[in-house]
This record gives structure tokens, C-alpha cells and sequence, in this order.
């Protein structure tokens, strides 16, 4: 069943084109890897996912329920905005962390934010906090990072900081979690730990969109693969017969750009 | 001769009591007026922002003297009735006023330049975890602004330290004015050069404070 459905989504900025009619769907628990060179449209589709950008056409549902629909005006107030975006997890490729909270309070702060709003809050304030702290301290256990707790972001290493991203974005519980590229802007000595995380993800079947330009990663560990090019998706389908068995002169060409090295 | 020492002492410490208002009232009306500057500065709304670029040119661009005299005259000369009254209240008034709008301009430089520093990562990083506008300011910008605002401001700051000196040419009787005044009324200058040990304490306290709030925000980058 599919958990996300996007249909036909364009998206402009000022005369070019860098989305055009891009659907796909994927369902719950699976994991979908975007691949495509530099500058086709990636990051702006995930952006788009996460209302970072709004297309000028197509419809974004999740659990069959429209959450954006370009042709509507958009009259969406701040309160229905951020629960739409709730939906979406996002872990970008730059970290973004904030520089000052530790590794922990990153965690927790959207959530600590968020029980605000709670009709409850103030009579179990206390309670709401310290199930808040747990949950923090047991995603970044979940990371490897129970002894990083504390640890500011400048004083963990790359491959530490872009883990306690990826558990700030689990803390909300979003439906989807998306990745731009995640691994990046890491050493390659670093690259593995943060790989080996989002591998532990998917196999606990966390829905997933992971933009990436790690091949084999996304052959091993991705139900379903699309491959980008100037704004199209060239080629979809089943993550190992698109990587070992391209269909498309364009996929091909990209994928032994790969293989050669 | 210590008696003279200590009447010098008495006027220049009054006369600091003019200096630190010049100063502290200065602080307390550039800093949010500069913020809204700076807001100005980088509205959407073309001919708002272009309005302001040129305010802040222009005090930029002319002595803070000239503005001294600008502001203290100008009322007089067009509208035929001196706003500023003829007292030494209404001098004082003229200096804030002027040393507002100079100050307010060099701030906004700087405020804007801390605003658009924070990477915009942060903010997006927020608001895909479903933080408000506000949220998102107070919980995470706004720390981070202090943080890049707070070596630029403290240079400021000790300049207008020694800028309150330039309000004696409106005839305000800051700490400058009463030094130089010995010369005239009783024949000696070192009153003048003694003035430098009040603004170097006065200076040497800010330097401590300023040293102290960087090393509370030391912890992070
Ligand atoms: N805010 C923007 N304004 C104008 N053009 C943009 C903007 N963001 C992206 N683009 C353009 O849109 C196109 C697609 O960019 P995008 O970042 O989505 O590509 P990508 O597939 O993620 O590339 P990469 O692999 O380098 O990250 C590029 O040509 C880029 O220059
Ligand atoms: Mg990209």
C-alpha cells in the first residue's frame, strides 16, 4: 500500500525548469534511492517533499489524504503547514545542526516545542519532559552515540554529527524520511558508520528517500530506485534490475560512470 | 596643590556623569533602532530598502561632527524656533539625538551582517521539524546573531566611548570640555591630559565585560 503518492510535480525557478511532471510512488516500509548527476533536480524534489519549495504543479499525497495540491491557493495557515510538514523527516546533507545545543537537547528540542501544544502540558510537564529526555537518549543510543550525549557539535567528528541528525529527525516519528546525500559532505573513512545506520533503518522498514550517489549502498539497501536526469525521471522501477540491468540509453551511460570507477 | 588635584577630580567626575549619558542613552535608542534599520535594509519592499541605504550612506558617509552641528541648528534655521530649548538640556538632547541616528546606521551594518551570517540551513533545519517562526528565532537564530554581533558591536562601542568627546562642540560639558576648560580659566593643561585615565578605565571596564559575555559564548561555533 502506498504510503506516498507524488503526482506530476513541476517546478520552476524564474525560466528554467528544474522539475517536470515527476511521479512516483512508494509504500510503507520500503526504501526509495534517488540517483541522477549533479543538478537534475534532486535536492529540489526532496525540498519540495518538505515544503522547503513549492511547486508550481502536481499533488503530494500521503496516506491517500492530498496534503499539497499546487492548483489549490495556498491558504494554508502556520499550524496546518507544520503538521503537513510533521509527515516528513529531513536529513540534510550539510548536518545543519545547531551549534548551540548538545548532541542531546538537538534531539529533543522539536519535541520539547511540540508537547507545548499539548492540552496536558502544563499539569505533566514534568512527566512530558522526562519521557522527552528518554526517547532522545535511546535514539542516540540507537545511533552509537550514548557516550556523545553531551558532546556540542563542533566537538563530534562528521560522521557523529550527521548520526545525531538523523535521530533528530526520528525524534517527531515523521511517516517518510528523506536524505540528501547524506554521506556527502564526509570523509570516506566516515562514510560507513552513517551508511551502516540508515542500512539498520530501512532494515526496521522506516520508509525512506535517500538521495545519494553511492551506488552499491543504494542497490543493496533501496526497494525501489529512480534515476534523474534534467528534471525527468528517466527510468524507475526495482532497485537491483535498474542498477544491474538499466533499460534506458541515459541510465546506462550515467550507471558506467559508476562501474568504471 | 592637592586641593586643586582633588576640585579637578570633583568637575571631571561630573563631567563623566554627561559622558556616560551621552553614551548609555546612545546604546539604549541605536541598538533597537538599528535592528529595525537592518530589518529595513533587507525588506523585500524595494523602495524601503533603497530609503534606508541612502540614510545609512549619508550618516555613514559625514562627520558625526557635522551632524552635531546639523542636528543642533538645523531646527533653528528653518523653522525659526529652537526645538532644543537654550538650556544645557536641550544640548544634551541634540547629542543623543544626533549620536542615535549615527550609531542606529553603523548598527544596522552590523546587525544585517549577523542576521544573513546564520546560514539559512538553520532556519530550514527548523522549520522541517515543524518549529514557528518565532520558535525558530528565539530557540535558534537568534543565539547564534549574538554570537557574530558581538565583536563588531564591541568595537563600536568603544568607539563611542570616545566619540562623546565631539558633543563639546555643541557646547555640552562632557568630560573633554571640562578638561580643556582649566586651560582657559586657570592656566593648565594637565587637566586636559588627565582626562585619558577616566577614559581609559572607562574603556578597560567595557573590554572586561565585552571579554566576558565571548567567553560565555565560547562554548560552541
Ligand atoms: N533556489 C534556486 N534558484 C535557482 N535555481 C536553482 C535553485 N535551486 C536549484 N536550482 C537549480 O536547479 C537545478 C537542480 O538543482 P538541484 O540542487 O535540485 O540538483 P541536484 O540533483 O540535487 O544536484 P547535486 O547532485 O549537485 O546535488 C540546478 O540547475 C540548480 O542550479
Ligand atoms: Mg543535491
Amino acid at each position: 500500500m502506498a504510503i506516498l503518492e507524488v503526482k506530476n510535480i513541476e517546478k520552476h525557478f524564474g525560466n528554467t525548469k528544474v522539475l517536470k511532471d515527476v511521479s512516483f510512488s512508494l509504500d510503507a516500509g520500503n526504501t526509495l534511492a534517488i540517483i541522477g548527476s549533479s543538478g537534475s533536480g534532486k535536492t529540489t524534489l526532496l525540498r519540495c517533499l518538505n515544503f522547503l519549495e513549492t511547486p508550481d504543479h502536481g499533488t503530494i499525497s500521503v496516506h491517500d489524504k492530498v496534503i499539497f495540491d499546487a492548483s489549490l491557493p495556498a491558504s494554508d495557515n502556520e499550524k496546518d503547514l507544520r503538521r503537513k510538514r510533521l509527515h516528513f523527516g529531513m536529513v540534510f546533507q550539510s548536518f545543519n545542526l545547531f551549534p548551540q545545543y548538545t548532541a542531546l537537547e538537538n534531539v529533543m528540542l522539536a519535541e520539547q516545542l511540540l508537547a507545548k501544544e499539548r492540552p496536558d502540558f502544563k499539569q505533566n510537564k514534568k512527566q512530558i519532559y522526562a519521557e522527552i529526555e528518554e526517547h532522545g537518549k535511546a535514539l542516540l543510543a540507537q545511533m552509537g552515540l550514548a557516550d556523545r550525549m553531551d558532546h556540542y557539535p563542533h566537538q563530534l567528528s562528521g560522521g557523529q554529527q550527521q548520526r545525531v541528525a538523523i535521530a533528530r529527525a526520528l525524534a517527531l516519528k515523521p511517516d517518510i524520511l528523506c536524505f540528501d546525500e547524506p554521506t556527502s559532505a564526509l570523509d570516506p573513512e566516515l562514510t560507513g558508520e552513517v551508511l551502516k545506520v540508515i542500512r539498520s533503518l530501512a532494515e526496521n522498514k522506516t520508509t525512506m528517500v535517500i538521495v545519494t550517489h553511492e551506488m552499491s549502498f543504494a542497490r543493496d539497501v533501496a526497494d525501489q530506485i529512480i534515476f534523474m536526469d534534467g528534471g525527468i525521471v528517466v527510468e524507475q522501477g526495482d532497485a537491483k534490475q535498474v542498477i544491474d540491468n538499466p533499460q534506458e540509453e541515459r541510465t546506462k551511460q550515467f550507471l558506467s560512470r559508476y562501474t568504471q570507477g | 596643590m592637592p586641593e586643586m588635584f582633588w576640585s579637578v577630580n570633583q568637575s571631571l567626575l561630573l563631567a563623566l556623569v554627561d559622558t556616560f549619558k551621552i553614551f548609555a542613552c546612545t546604546l539604549v535608542f541605536a541598538i533597537p533602532l538599528g535592528l529595525l534599520l537592518s530589518f529595513g535594509s533587507m525588506s523585500k519592499i524595494k523602495p524601503l530598502k533603497y530609503l534606508i541605504d541612502l540614510i545609512v550612506w549619508v550618516f555613514r558617509g559625514t562627520p558625526l561632527m557635522l551632524q552635531l552641528f546639523v542636528v543642533f541648528y538645523i531646527p533653528g534655521i528653518l523653522l525659526h524656533n529652537n526645538i532644543w530649548g537654550s538650556g544645557t538640556d536641550g544640548r544634551m538632547l541634540a547629542t543623543i539625538v544626533a549620536f542615535s541616528l549615527n550609531y542606529a546606521c553603523y548598527f544596522s551594518v552590523i546587525f544585517r551582517g549577523g542576521i544573513e551570517g546564520v546560514p539559512a540551513g538553520q532556519r530550514e533545519a527548523g522549520e522541517v521539524l515543524g518549529m514557528t517562526k518565532s520558535q525558530i528565532f528565539f530557540k535558534i537564530t537568534l543565539l547564534q546573531m549574538i554570537k557574530r554581533v558581538v565583536p563588531p558591536m564591541s568595537n563600536e562601542i568603544i568607539t563611542l566611548v570616545k566619540d562623546t568627546s565631539l558633543a563639546r562642540v555643541i557646547g555640552v560639558v562632557e568630560l573633554t570640555h571640562a578638561g580643556y576648560a582649566y586651560i582657559k580659566a586657570a592656566g593648565i593643561i594637565w587637566p586636559l591630559f588627565y582626562t585619558a585615565v577616566f577614559y581609559l578605565l572607562f574603556v578597560g571596564i567595557l573590554t572586561i565585560l565585552f571579554n566576558f559575555i565571548e567567553r560565555k559564548l565560547s562554548y560552541f561555533r
